[in-house]
């Protein structure tokens, strides 16, 4: 559509006079079947007609929402939400002059908030010399879920995927990045100081190569780092090496950008890696032993719990570790260290099921670093269900007796195809 | 999980381990005491090796305070701890790596990172390197030890656990995930010797050039928002922490909401 606002002062004299003969055809002209709520006035001043704003409610009265989501003028907003996502440079660059590795975790094969900053660190080195434009390098192991790696800065992306990597394997992913090291000779290798991803590939990488890393780097400026020493007690300030082992936020993650992330072949012949160490596979943990905090999946119970016999049986079923809003704990039901929120744990589960909690802001507050939530309660207007990704508006001892039931069928089919 | 550390593992009275020891800095007072991970390490020793088949080596100066904080090593029922002396500003890695060529262990235990000094976390890696020998990082428990392989637990986040099986001579490293390091008694601790040796120095020629300061406050990343009205920058400031877009299934038979809740637990991945 022609973005040029072509005026006439006329139909817009006619517009604003709702006593002229032809106000109506001329307002059904400018906005489609309704009347137009907003136009340009003649001296550039944004005219607007409350009358045709808004919708009416269900008793009759018209109801303005103002938050923008119901206004009648949809081409308006439609150039406003244009104009308001920010628009990200395109980069692609041909010919770096340098490489800027990064190894990220990717947890699940997704980048995570400590790849992101890192990422921006690279870019933030990539982009400084003035003498030639670097590119950042991704190596990434197994399987990439990622569909946004040029939105974090990433260049080119070199992934080695197969049953090799898989699990726990550092020899023979240090193999694979002594490859990379030959072949592009990056000029830093950067890594997010992670315990069991990058803190312990990045010492390993360093060790191999005898450079000596900067560990617990937060800060990079004028070619000197900054990183923790003793335990987070000191600074040590020094310049800036090859191999940077880095902390969370050390750099903004890339925001205004998008690059090309072309992905490139990985070495062709590497060395195979003597295999000293075997990967024999998860152990299963018992659920109730895990530390509140650190769980992965809870189960948390609240005051809506009539049947305490079927919680405690849903939670072993599903292999979760159970928490508890206060009230089930003031009340003796639950143990006070499985209290979650404010004055409990607060938790970082991925997923937090709550069953008949009303979620108080002192529970809530506990469980902001969950990534979903599902709430189970039969009141639809708590605060949980409004906090939850998915809600159940039902009675928590038949929902939780009927996911015990699936759950026991599924493996009992399991166990019988065995 | 149930481990009990007083007990043996069966079946490896002759396994010789070394741990590698350090001294620590309280966090709050800053005064010298054994390290956390160390004596987290010196623990599972412990359980491995009965007494005499335990060496323990720190290197590094011997003044009274550090003397007092190796003493609670040895409070932990270890007959003596070989001080390798070292100024500081040395490279330790060349002193350990002889003195562990020289003792020939099959296990050395390391703390995954000291609390003094650069207290990079490099020396186990460094010296698995140089002696060529395995390397395991985040330690749980040992499982087992025979012949020339281990089965060990290592620490993954969360709370799990993956078992691995460790060809030997291994250095391993322990974390805040193993089992916490018994009281450390004071007349063993007393009657425990410390064998002062005599070693090389290299000095660390790097670290001269590094300045080290008191830790400064790292500054708080502020939410930066990127809107271009002044409705959408009052909304950002003004926005509640609320999941929105949330699914509400109402008036449906807990059948189809335990199907829905257990749809989405499996697409987290969270059901095993
Ligand atoms: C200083 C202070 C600190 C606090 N700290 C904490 C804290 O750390 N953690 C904490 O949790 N609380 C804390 N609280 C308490 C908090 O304010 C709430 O009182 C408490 O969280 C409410 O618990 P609840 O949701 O289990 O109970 P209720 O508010 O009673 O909610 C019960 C919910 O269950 C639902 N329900 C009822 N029957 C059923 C059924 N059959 N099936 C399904 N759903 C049903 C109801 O609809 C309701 O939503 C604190 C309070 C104060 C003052």
């Amino acid at each position: 559509m022609n973005d040029i606002i072509r005026r006439d002062p006329r139909t817009e004299w006619i517009a604003r006079n709702r006593l002229h003969p032809e106000h109506d055809a001329v307002l059904a002209r400018m906005g489609g079947s309704t009347p137009a709520a907003k136009w340009m006035g003649p001296n550039g001043i944004i005219r607007r007609n409350p009358h045709a704003v808004g919708f009416i409610g269900p008793n009759g009265v018209r109801r303005i929402d103002r938050s923008g989501a119901q206004t009648a003028n949809a081409g308006a907003s439609a150039r406003r939400e244009a104009a308001a996502a920010p628009t990200r440079r395109q980069i692609r660059i041909e010919t770096p002059a340098f490489y800027v590795a990064v190894v990220a975790d990717m947890p699940g094969g997704r980048l995570s908030a400590h790849d992101r900053d890192v990422l921006g660190l690279a870019r933030q080195l990539a982009d400084e010399d003035s003498a030639g434009q670097g590119a950042v390098l991704l190596v990434s192991f197994g399987e990439s879920r990622e569909d946004a790696l040029g939105d974090a800065g990433v260049d080119r992306v070199v992934s080695f995927a197969g049953e090799r990597f898989e699990g726990y394997a550092p020899e023979q992913r240090l193999t694979a990045l002594g490859g990379v090291e030959r072949q592009h000779e990056p000029r830093h290798w950067l890594f997010p100081d992670s315990s069991l991803g990058g803190a312990e590939l990045g010492r390993r990488l360093a060790a191999r190569l005898g450079e000596r890393p900067a560990t617990q780097v937060w800060q990079i400026a004028n070619g000197e780092c900054t990183g923790r020493g003793a335990a987070g007690a000191t600074d040590v300030t020094r310049r800036l090496p090859r191999i940077v082992l880095a902390l969370p936020e050390c750099a903004e993650p890339v925001s205004e950008s998008t690059h090309a992330a072309e992905s490139i072949a990985p070495p062709a012949a590497l060395p195979q890696a003597l295999r000293r160490i075997e990967d024999l596979g998860a152990v299963a943990v018992d659920p109730s032993s895990v530390a509140l905090a650190e769980a992965e999946f809870i189960l948390s119970a609240g005051n809506g719990i009539r049947d305490w016999g079927g919680f405690h049986r849903a939670a072993s079923v599903l292999g979760a570790t159970e928490g508890a809003s206060r009230v089930a704990v003031d009340n003796g039901f639950m143990p006070r260290h499985r209290q979650v929120g404010a004055t409990g744990t607060w938790v970082t589960a991925r997923v937090y099921l709550a069953v008949g909690i009303s979620g108080a802001i002192q529970h809530l507050q506990g469980i902001q670093q969950c990534d979903k939530v599902i709430a189970i309660n039969t009141d639809p207007g708590c605060d949980m269900v409004k906090r939850a990704d998915l809600a159940v508006i039902a009675d928590s001892s038949e929902v939780l007796a009927a996911l015990v039931e699936l759950v026991d069928g599924v493996k009992k089919e399991q166990r019988n195809a065995a | 999980m149930q481990r009990d550390g007083n007990r043996n593992v069966t079946g490896q009275e002759r396994v010789k381990v070394a741990a590698l020891v350090s001294v620590g800095r309280h966090p709050v007072t800053g005064r010298p005491r054994r390290a956390e991970y160390d004596a987290r390490a010196v623990e599972i020793g412990l359980s491995l090796a009965t007494g005499g088949n335990l060496h323990l080596a720190h290197a590094g100066e011997c003044s009274p305070e550090s003397e007092a904080a190796l003493r609670a090593y040895l409070g932990m029922g270890i007959a003596g701890v070989d001080v390798l002396q070292q100024p500081a500003g040395a490279d330790i890695v060349p002193a350990l790596e002889a003195w562990l060529r020289e003792l020939g262990p099959r296990l050395v235990l390391c703390g995954a990172r000291g609390e003094t000094g650069e207290a990079s976390g490099l020396v186990p890696f460094l010296l698995a390197e140089r002696l060529g020998w395995s390397l395991v990082c985040g330690l749980a428990a040992v499982e087992s030890v025979d012949g020339d392989s281990m089965i060990v637990l290592q620490a993954l986040p969360r709370g799990q656990r993956r078992r691995l099986k460790v060809r030997l001579p291994a250095v391993v490293t322990v974390d805040a995930a193993a089992q916490p390091a018994r009281q450390s008694a004071f007349g063993p601790a007393r009657r425990g010797g410390l064998q002062r040796l005599d070693t090389p120095v290299t000095p660390d020629g790097d670290a001269q050039s590094w300045t080290t300061a008191p830790a400064r406050k790292r500054p708080k990343r502020l939410k930066i928002v990127k809107a271009t009205s002044a409705r959408d920058r009052f909304k950002a400031a003004a926005a509640k922490a609320e999941g929105g877009g949330g699914q509400v299934l109402t008036g449906v038979s807990a059948q189809a909401g335990a199907e829905a809740i257990l749809k989405l637990l499996r697409e987290e991945g969270v059901l095993r």
